[in-house]
């Protein structure tokens, strides 16, 4: 399943974007680590739907434009978007930071969404536990510490990025997830109250050993999310669309299909 | 030349052995190890130091401000500046510095520097820093907006120094509807400012700019880094148009004299590697959050990065010119060296660093007194120590 990748300059700011498939339309947005590559679950999914990638202002190949200062920012960027590529509306797949995001467009704009994919998100704060400290982890834990498959981990820190291009866009990557989530720490105080706006349907997945976001925030979302279900992985670490590819492709194609 | 004696205020009753196993002593080495006890006699120590040096003839005496550390026991520097107020009547008081960005509000560190200003009767000597990464991650302030929180808190404090009040301030961080500062300082226009660094260009820019000629200090390195970042400084006001005069520079540098060079090595030794090796030691995410200095200065320092990791003895910070020890003979060449080709008006001599103990910091300091400080107070090039 071919993408096709493409500039997008939208309110000053120029965005990369990879686009496969057809069917109906699903963002993908991206958490800390940027969407460099196009992976194996975005080819699954590219099969059965429309599969939009962006890599989101202050990423990757994408510009920094000097209005970013905050989630709510890129959440405002988003919504224009969505007009601008004439979406009226989507389902969404965010994972991690990229699920904050998504939550911050739909308390926002309710209506535009058919159904949120959240995985290991970000965005609340179950009272006394923290997640992980990515700030302070070296490249090397950071790497172990997102996966429990430690197989991959070791894979991944076999081939670090080479390029200058590639280890540039990494430090810009983390420049600007610690611009948006340094403080408070991945999440928003004021986003909870108003989680009753997301009336869609939405599915909430989660490693049980993520060691970035810990699955309490699942559990608490699944409370305060009007009409949310919470799916584990046991042995599955932050990012379940890698390690879980293929089960995880699965699960969110029958979800979006029946939403 | 103005010599000052600056004192850190190290936790020098930590117990190394104990704590060894922990990576750093910033952040997160549990404050179990902090013995209140022995925390009252080292504050009382290190103040009887501080109110020595006037004794002795030191032109100043100088504290700093740190967080959440065993590195330095000075959360707010502006409490010993106080206390030194009221016990010293001649030498000036720097406070290097207090670090704006952390501060929720910064007219409270401009009501607090005008308090120090006025009880002294016009001898403080501000600084300003940002604070060093390790401490936006125990304040969790971020660290992409240190730049900006720096330069508006500066703009804030200045003006309520120097402007008629009430006025409003508007800015991206803070936003006053009346300033109006009670009290206002003592020295006119305002105190003199000082810029404490490990040499950023950001930082060169912006204390050489020729609105603020604020008085450069290049902090414990290597003496070739030292005279790099000088003379950047030199270079960058000479391309603003001006002649930067020794006044606007500064080295802080821990000395250690005693009878023989031989025997100033055998003493400081140890307590002088506690302190480069164990107390200033953090991991390179601690020290450089994302933002906290610009991605091209981020990735030079990540080239020098094992270089930095790296244990040094004291024969070779010696030789790199990272501490001035031996013989007063050796020391004062050995200075006098440095200023001949540095040029730099204003010298924060480290006395105490590490674990040393009380008595080998008061006989350093005696012999340094009577030894070194006349010779080094005679260098006049430039004026006082009266940069604004």
């Amino acid at each position: 399943m071919g993408f096709e990748e493409s500039y997008i300059q939208l309110n000053g700011c120029r965005i990369r974007m990879r686009r496969g498939g057809k069917g109906q339309a699903v963002l993908y947005l991206h958490g800390a680590n940027g969407a460099m590559q196009v992976q194996p679950f975005m080819n699954e999914l590219a099969k059965d739907f429309d599969l939009l990638v962006p890599e989101h202002p202050g990423f990757g190949y994408s510009d920094e434009p000097d209005w970013l200062e905050n989630i709510q920012d890129l959440a405002y960027f988003y919504l224009d978007f969505l007009k601008e590529q004439k979406l009226d509306t989507v389902h969404v797949i965010g994972s991690s930071l990229g699920g904050w995001l998504a939550m911050e467009m739909a308390i926002r704009e309710p209506s535009r969404f058919k159904s949120l994919v959240l995985v290991g998100t970000a965005g609340v704060r179950v009272p006394n536990i923290l997640p992980g400290d990515i700030f302070l982890w070296s490249p090397e834990q950071m790497v172990r510490n997102t996966f429990f498959d430690q197989a991959i981990a070791e894979k991944m820190l076999a081939t670090p990025p080479t390029t200058a291009e590639e280890q540039d866009a990494q430090l810009k990557n983390r420049h600007t997830v610690a611009k948006l989530a340094w403080q408070p720490r991945l999440f928003d105080p004021f986003l909870a109250k108003w989680l009753h706006r997301i009336d869609m349907p939405v599915k909430l997945i989660w490693g049980e050993n993520d060691k970035i976001m810990p699955p309490a925030v699942g559990r608490m979302l699944a409370e305060l999310l009007p009409q949310a279900s919470l799916q584990t992985y046991e042995n599955c670490g932050h990012l379940p669309q890698v390690e879980r590819a293929s089960e995880f492709s699965a699960v969110v194609k029958k979800f979006i299909e029946e939403a | 030349m103005n010599v000052i004696l600056f004192h850190l205020m190290g936790y020098a009753d930590l117990d190394f052995e104990a704590t060894k196993q922990y990576e750093t002593v910033w952040v997160n080495l549990p404050n179990s190890f902090y013995d209140p006890v022995k925390g009252h006699k080292l504050y009382n120590r290190y103040l009887d130091e501080l109110e020595y040096a006037e004794e002795l003839g030191f032109d100043g005496v100088a504290v700093n401000e740190h967080h959440q550390t065993a590195y330095g026991l000075m959360p707010s520097p502006i409490v010993m500046a106080s206390a030194l107020a009221r016990r010293t009547k001649r030498v000036k008081i720097a406070i290097l510095g207090s670090a704006l960005p952390l501060r929720e509000h910064p007219m409270t560190v401009a009501e607090e520097h005008a308090m120090v200003d006025v009880i002294s009767g016009g001898r403080l000597i501000s600084g300003f820093v940002r604070g060093i990464g390790a401490e936006y991650h125990t304040f969790g302030i971020n660290p992409t907006i240190s730049h900006d929180r720096f330069h508006e808190a500066h703009d804030l404090i200045v003006q309520a120094w120097t402007k008629p009040g009430p006025f409003s301030f508007s800015g991206r961080h803070y936003n006053v509807d009346y300033v109006n500062l009670w009290p206002r300082p003592y020295q006119t226009p305002h105190p003199p400012i000082w810029v404490p660094s490990q040499g950023s260009k950001e930082t060169i820019d912006w204390a050489s700019h020729p609105d603020r000629r604020y008085t450069y200090l290049q902090t414990f390195s290597p003496a070739k880094t030292v005279e790099k970042y000088l003379q950047s400084y030199r270079d960058t006001a000479a391309d603003y148009g001006y002649e930067a005069a020794d006044s606007q520079l500064g080295w802080a540098v821990p000395i250690y004299v005693s009878d023989t060079d031989r025997q100033a090595i055998r003493e400081a030794k140890h307590h002088f590697e506690l302190f480069r090796n164990r107390l200033l030691k953090m991991p390179f995410e601690m020290l450089l959050p994302p933002g906290y200095t610009s991605r091209d200065s981020l990735k030079r320092v990540m080239a020098a990065k094992a270089m930095l990791s790296q244990d040094l003895t004291i024969e070779t910070a010696i030789e790199m010119g990272m501490i001035i020890c031996g013989s007063p003979e050796s020391v004062r060449q050995r200075l006098e060296e440095y200023w001949k080709s540095m040029r730099f008006d204003n010298l924060l001599t480290m006395l105490h660093f590490g674990s040393l103990p009380e008595d080998l910091t008061r006989r350093n300091m005696k012999l340094f007194a009577e030894n070194v400080l006349p010779a080094l107070q005679s260098m006049k090039a430039g004026s006082g120590a009266t940069a604004t």
